[in-house]
């Protein structure tokens, strides 16, 4: 490529060999260039803890775990390859059926519930003044409650016979169901149990809600708004950042939900027993697969399908709102 | 020192761009307390709002009276409902303690959590300066993977990381706990990199000319200014590290190294559903594992709300 004159030419002046560096080498020769200097070297070393953390604990690991998925490995024995047996076991185990089920009902039961109520929550703390510190501590103290507490708090307070909910049910004729024992309500009571600790949503939602310009309200009340419109066309739409974020989190959070019905259902041989299919969640499941049979190959090819789930929720979830999520300054 | 001084009334100016930077929702608060009775309040609203406030008070705050309560009662009043035990059991707390090693737990977890907040505090303080204050070829690209592992589902690296714990033959030790946090967290990353970007560069440059070197910039203007998200990261990392329940139940299989949700976990299955229906004893052994992270939130409850807010702004 170079020619005799071209070589002879002092270092900096490559004036006409520069057109013909293709974009790919000038790339390489700028990060080289970069590379030299004090403040990328600084940089580097500053985010290098990180760098390393990445590699030993996420991608090596996700790397593993995908070639782990293709064996029969159990943590002792030799490790054969299996090709896609753990893939085709994760169609006919019932019981991944069962719990990814069990998962979704929850999760769509939960999430919307959740986001409602929390906007409800926050709406009435919004006009409360110099008292809605005070509500707020108190709607934030069970996001504080270690998660096996509330697993207790579960299983006395919606005890079907004795516990304080169907009393308070009873009290108003309403005969409550064996939240505990029967499969049928077993996920509704652990629904409401964990929409106990929905506080963090609504922080989120009142620091939100007190971010709405106020001359949008007073310009939809000169245009005789109602409430109820004023509601769907100003709050809404200004909130619909905070309403994607928790939609987001919270979808996902659910979808791994774990402490709440482990506590209440597995962990020992008697609890066993009367536990019912109706907990077994997907995480409790990989759990049992992984860490009581030591079944990790196919552990891992269960972790894979969850992520490919929760991968294509987000993205239909990202899509769908595209069009409903306002952000400030978007021309879109 | 003295040459920060007049950067803090700069720093106020500028906190519209900097949510929550330091109490900045109460002063928002304060501003809205100004508009008088709040807008278009009917009679209706007048009289369901503190109804519903009410009866969302009551709901949030009985279950932890009830389990207080439950927990002084004698065995077969548990389940009574009333408010206040007939006769007050306070032996429960004793036995509990004298049955399981409470105390070995508590101090199992106060280690854990202890260093899963400090490690997580300054590695992701340390990575945040490094991705806001510089520039440098690759950077969005890995801040971009930052962010993806915020997204990415816990379980999906929970058995690799047991296999790499058990390789370095870690894995019934309380290391894997909080071992993790030297290596930065992706969300406090995340959340550090917010208020460093916030603050104003001059500040920088002038203590590049003073002599200062990269770490000097970080250590004595970065990290001093943003002390309050500092703090949000700590308490955040303290309560997530306190309350863990699915590593304890991965890696701890020797009862003395329990952290205190896998031995409540442990007094559960002993004492109250696999056992002898003790359910006070249940009771007494949860509140002695819930009430230091209501103490934690009492004495930082600012930072819990600003950081949670700025979550949620960003999103």
């Amino acid at each position: 490529m170079s020619s005799t004159a071209t070589a002879t030419r002092p270092r900096g002046g490559h004036g006409p060999t520069r057109a013909l560096r293709t974009g790919r080498q000038e790339r390489v020769r700028r990060w080289r260039a970069s590379w030299r200097r004090r403040e990328t070297r600084a940089a580097y070393g500053f985010i290098s803890p990180w760098i390393v953390g990445f590699v030993l604990l996420t991608a090596g690991p996700m790397l593993a775990s995908l070639v782990l998925s293709f064996t029969d490995y159990d943590g002792i024995g030799a490790t054969r390859g299996v090709g896609m047996e753990n893939y085709r076991q994760l169609f006919e185990d019932p019981q991944v059926a069962s719990s990814l089920l069990n998962t979704l009902a929850f999760t769509v039961l939960r999430v919307p519930l959740l986001m409602a109520l929390s906007l409800a929550l926050a709406m009435l703390l919004n006009r409360v003044g110099r008292a809605s510190g005070f509500f707020r501590t108190v709607f934030y103290l069970p996001v504080m409650t270690p998660k096996v507490a509330v697993g207790i708090l579960f299983l006395l307070l919606f005890n079907g016979n004795v516990g304080l909910v169907n009393k308070v049910l009873g009290g108003f004729g309403i005969p409550g169901p064996s939240w505990t024992t029967d499969g049928n309500w077993v996920k509704p009571g652990l629904v409401l149990t964990t929409l106990w600790s929905l506080g963090a949503t609504v922080v989120i939602y009142l620091a939100a809600l007190r971010n709405v310009p106020e001359d949008l309200y007073e310009a939809a009340e000169l245009d005789g708004a109602g409430r109820w419109t004023a509601f769907r066309h100003v709050t809404l739409p200004q909130m619909s950042g905070a309403l994607f974020f928790t939609l987001v989190v919270n979808t996902i959070y659910s979808l791994q939900t774990f402490d709440e019905a482990y506590t209440a259902f597995f962990g020992t041989a008697n609890a066993q027993t009367y536990s019912h299919e109706a907990a077994l969640f997907y995480v409790v499941y990989l759990f049992q697969q992984a860490f009581q049979f030591m079944h990790l190959g196919y552990a891992s090819a269960m972790s894979w399908l969850l992520f490919a789930v929760i991968l294509v929720i987000t993205l239909i979830q990202a899509r769908v709102s595209r069009r409903f999520v306002y952000y400030e300054g978007d021309t879109r | 020192m003295t040459g920060l001084a007049p950067v803090r009334p700069d720093r106020r100016g500028r906190q519209h761009t900097v949510p929550a930077a330091s109490g900045s929702t109460r002063g928002r608060a304060g501003h809205r307390g100004t508009r008088p009775g709040g807008r278009r309040q009917g009679p209706v609203g007048r009289v369901l709002r503190p109804l519903a406030l009410t009866a969302a008070t009551v709901v949030f705050l009985y279950p932890f009276l009830w389990l207080v309560s439950a927990s002084l009662k004698t065995s077969d009043h548990v389940f009574d409902n009333a408010l206040l035990p007939s006769s007050w059991q306070w032996g429960n707390y004793s036995r509990i303690w004298h049955e399981v090693p409470l105390l070995t737990w508590l101090g199992n977890s106060a280690a854990v959590t202890l260093a899963a907040a400090v490690t997580v505090t300054a590695s992701s303080a340390i990575v945040a300066f490094g991705f806001a204050y510089f520039r440098f070829p690759g950077r969005n690209l890995l801040f971009g993977l930052v962010i993806a592992t915020m997204m990415l589902p816990a379980v999906v690296t929970m058995v690799p990381q047991y296999l790499v714990w058990n390789w370095l033959h870690l894995a019934s030790s309380q290391v894997p706990l909080w071992a993790p946090n030297l290596f930065g967290s992706a969300f406090y990353i995340f959340l550090l990199r917010q208020f460093f970007l916030g603050l104003p560069r001059e500040l920088f440059e002038a203590a590049r000319i003073d002599g200062a070197g990269y770490f000097g910039m970080f250590w004595r203007i970065a990290v001093p200014l943003c002390r309050p998200a500092l703090v949000v990261t700590f308490v955040f990392e303290v309560q997530a590290a306190w309350t863990d329940l699915v590593r304890p139940l991965i890696y701890l299989r020797d009862p003395a190294l329990y952290t205190v949700p896998r031995g409540l976990k442990a007094v559960l299955d002993q004492f109250g559903d696999g056992g002898e229906m003790e359910w006070e004893i249940v009771c007494a052994a949860s509140v002695v594992v819930t009430l230091p992270m209501i103490i934690i939130f009492f004495l930082g409850q600012r930072h819990f709300v600003s950081g949670i807010a700025t979550t949620g702004r960003k999103g």
